[in-house]
């Protein structure tokens, strides 16, 4: 018997995203999508690819490729780490959608945006994949609206920035495999990277194309907005690294590591900063999320054989501490009109799992030691001080400023009034899995090994870079 | 075939400036319609006659749902057409600068893109910059859509210089369907609130 990768990775989750739009109960919604994302995982990091598996007397082939209108969809064997990584991610946003009320919206969209992301890593030629990412940004729309409540600023804004990243992205495609068939001229050369740079800039959300992540955060969910956070800077930067294992003289440019470099730094410093002197929960976690697309960006411009391991332990990290945090603003927010400062204040005494899964969060993302944002941070500032004790310094200036954000966060939500009473007022369900979350922060930071198994092949999905 | 695209850039200036100053949603709907006619002339010139016709037909099939869209919305054009300097002197103003942009950038701009032929470079670099023309001077739903629709229609048509594949025509089909149908669904959300109100 024989299976198809792309039809098993691709086509189903999409359609059965499609078929979950016809369920309306949240815990059936969230529990068939986690468990289902959950088997995806589980299929992509046990079954091999290409390689025919015997059980008994049956025996199964999965294919790596897909024909589609002359193109080809393929996933490479090396690639099924990273797909038990990107379905493990979504079940994991899957299972709390429930606890955040979300799951109706995010279930059945979330399984075709993942799909879509999916097939922009699979597609070739691989720069064709801006044209699925932007249809992934058309359907994460409905997800961050409703069409019941009239949509803010920040909605207009995303779409605007990352329907404009595809046209420059692909045009850079185009002209890199010009710049392949003549290395000689510098100015072709020049002019494709600067289009490839500004097509990532509005796609990765770069300094100071993010206005639109602190306005969403206002907007909308935060647990919405916290998985479009997750996954899409996760499959961009995949995207992008790719990018660079493609095409050697991109890889070799001493210009694009500074370029890399200054930006993940100015994502990092202005993220952190504006998070310090935010006076809105929801806003904080825009700035964190911005900060680690910064220490992303870090990551893949310190030597490769380094960064590309760090820049995969970063990916389940911010996975988990998103959702935790995206979870627990959530919760707070149900139980307060907003996520501002005045309105949160003394908020522990009423949502005491939801501001504590917050604070460990912000932390979490701060580098703060024993969590899960600890072990990749902690190495990435290490190899980055190697290289220039400068940026060194720049980056833990970023992190002192999301530490600083942390740390006004915890004087806010435990600024009761005197006598005020203890009111805890969340549910079962968001109880446990705010505290499955907050106890998975824990795992990772202890035992980032853990994870190990899933990241260790994934650097082999690339032919140069990590190698 | 060459005279057939020149005409096509003057149509595309008359659409593109007329989408920057009409007020009225049925004649800017009109007006992209009849964009997408000349933007599958430029096609046209490096596409076969069905790739070319996929372009022309999912932007006819976008401009439908747009307007049938906006028919069932209740008006609600706010004032930000008549402040200064968002008047139509100073959006012709500004179109005008974009034209000369454009004029300057053509022959550069085609050299890069293979001699795709200076009538189809100017077309299309002439609806990328009134497309971010319109994006930058306005903030309702109908007119963003409009803008990067006529952002993408541009871009698609330096783009089938250089791309002939059937894959990335039908996927730009489906992405320009797909805006024209996002669009609508925001129109939708941005009319709930105030219909509920009055």
């Amino acid at each position: 018997m024989s299976a198809n990768a792309p039809i098993l990775w691709i086509l189903v989750p999409m359609t059965f995203g499609a078929l979950l739009l016809f369920i309306s109960n949240q815990r059936a919604l969230s529990v068939l999508g986690g468990s289902f994302a959950v088997l995806l995982a589980l299929t992509a990091q046990f079954v091999p690819i290409e390689e025919a598996m015997r059980i008994g007397t049956f025996s199964l082939k999965v294919d790596s490729s897909f024909t589609i209108f002359g193109r080809i969809l393929l996933i490479d064997p090396a690639q099924g780490s990273l797909l038990a990584l990107i379905y493990g991610g979504t079940a994991l946003w899957f299972f709390g959608a429930e606890a955040a009320k979300t799951a109706i919206r995010i279930v059945p969209l979330g399984f075709m945006i993942t799909a879509l992301m999916v097939a922009a890593i699979a597609v070739q030629p691989f720069l064709y994949a801006a044209l699925f990412i932007e249809m992934a940004i058309l359907i994460a729309i409905p997800l961050l609206t409703s069409i019941h409540t009239p949509p803010g600023k920040g909605v207009v804004r995303f779409l605007i920035y990352q329907t404009l990243a595809m046209p420059f992205i692909l045009l850079a495609g185009w002209l890199l495999a010009g710049v392949e068939a003549s290395p000689g001229d510098l100015a072709l050369a020049a002019q494709s990277a600067s289009i490839l740079g500004l097509g990532f800039a509005f796609l990765l959300a770069i300094f100071p194309l993010y206005n639109w992540i602190p306005l969403l955060m206002e907007e909308t969910s935060p647990y919405t907005v916290g998985f479009l956070l997750w996954i899409l800077p996760t499959i961009t930067i995949i995207f992008g690294a790719g990018f660079l294992d493609r095409y050697s003289w991109i890889r070799s440019s001493p210009q694009l590591i500074l370029a890399l470099r200054s930006a993940g730094l100015l994502m990092l410093v202005t993220g952190g900063l504006w998070a310090a002197f935010q006076r809105h929960l929801g806003r904080i976690m825009a700035y964190g999320s911005i900060a680690e697309t910064g220490f992303s960006l870090l990551a893949l411009s310190i030597d490769p054989r380094l960064g590309i391991p760090i820049l995969f332990l970063l990916i389940p990290a911010r996975a988990l501490g998103l959702a935790v945090w995206s979870l627990s603003l959530t919760v707070i927010k149900e139980n307060a009109e907003t996520l501002r400062f005045g309105v949160t204040r003394g908020m522990l005494r009423v949502t005491p799992f939801a501001s504590a899964a917050v604070l460990i969060a912000t932390l979490s993302t701060s580098a703060f030691p024993l969590l899960a944002g600890f072990p990749a941070r902690f190495a990435l500032w290490e190899n980055l001080a190697r290289v220039s004790v400068g940026s060194a310094i720049w980056m833990g200036i970023g992190i002192l400023g999301l530490l600083t954000s942390a740390f006004r966060s915890l004087a806010v939500v435990s600024m009761a009034e005197e006598y005020t009473s203890w009111r805890p007022r969340e549910s079962l369900t968001q109880m446990i899995m705010l505290g499955l979350g907050v106890i998975g922060l824990f795992i990772l930071g202890l035992f980032p090994q853990s994870v190990q198994f899933f990241l260790s092949e994934l650097p082999l999905m690339f032919e140069h870079l990590g190698r | 075939m060459s005279t057939f695209a020149w005409i096509a850039v003057v149509i595309i200036i008359v659409t593109s400036v007329g989408l920057l100053i009409a007020r009225d949603w049925r004649v800017s709907i009109i007006l992209l319609a009849v964009q997408y006619l000349a933007m599958f002339i430029l096609a046209l010139l490096h596409l076969p006659l069905g790739m070319a016709s996929v372009k022309v037909v999912s932007g006819w099939m976008s401009s439908a749902i747009l307007g049938m869209t906006r028919s069932g919305v209740p008006d609600n054009e706010s004032d930000e057409e008549n402040i200064w300097p968002r008047g139509r002197l100073f959006r012709l103003f500004a179109a005008g600068i974009v034209g000369i942009l454009v004029a300057g950038a053509t022959p550069t701009v085609d050299n890069i893109m293979a001699d795709a032929g200076f009538a189809v470079t100017a077309g299309g670099l002439l609806l990328i910059g009134m497309g971010l023309l319109h994006l930058g001077i306005t903030s309702q739903i109908l007119r963003v859509t409009l803008g990067l629709m006529t952002v993408l229609a541009g871009f698609e048509v330096l783009y089938a210089t250089v791309e002939g594949s059937v894959l990335v025509v039908a996927l730009l089909a489906v992405i320009n369907l797909g805006l024209a149908l996002v669009g609508s669904y925001l129109m939708i959300a941005s009319s709930s609130k105030e219909a509920e109100s009055s």
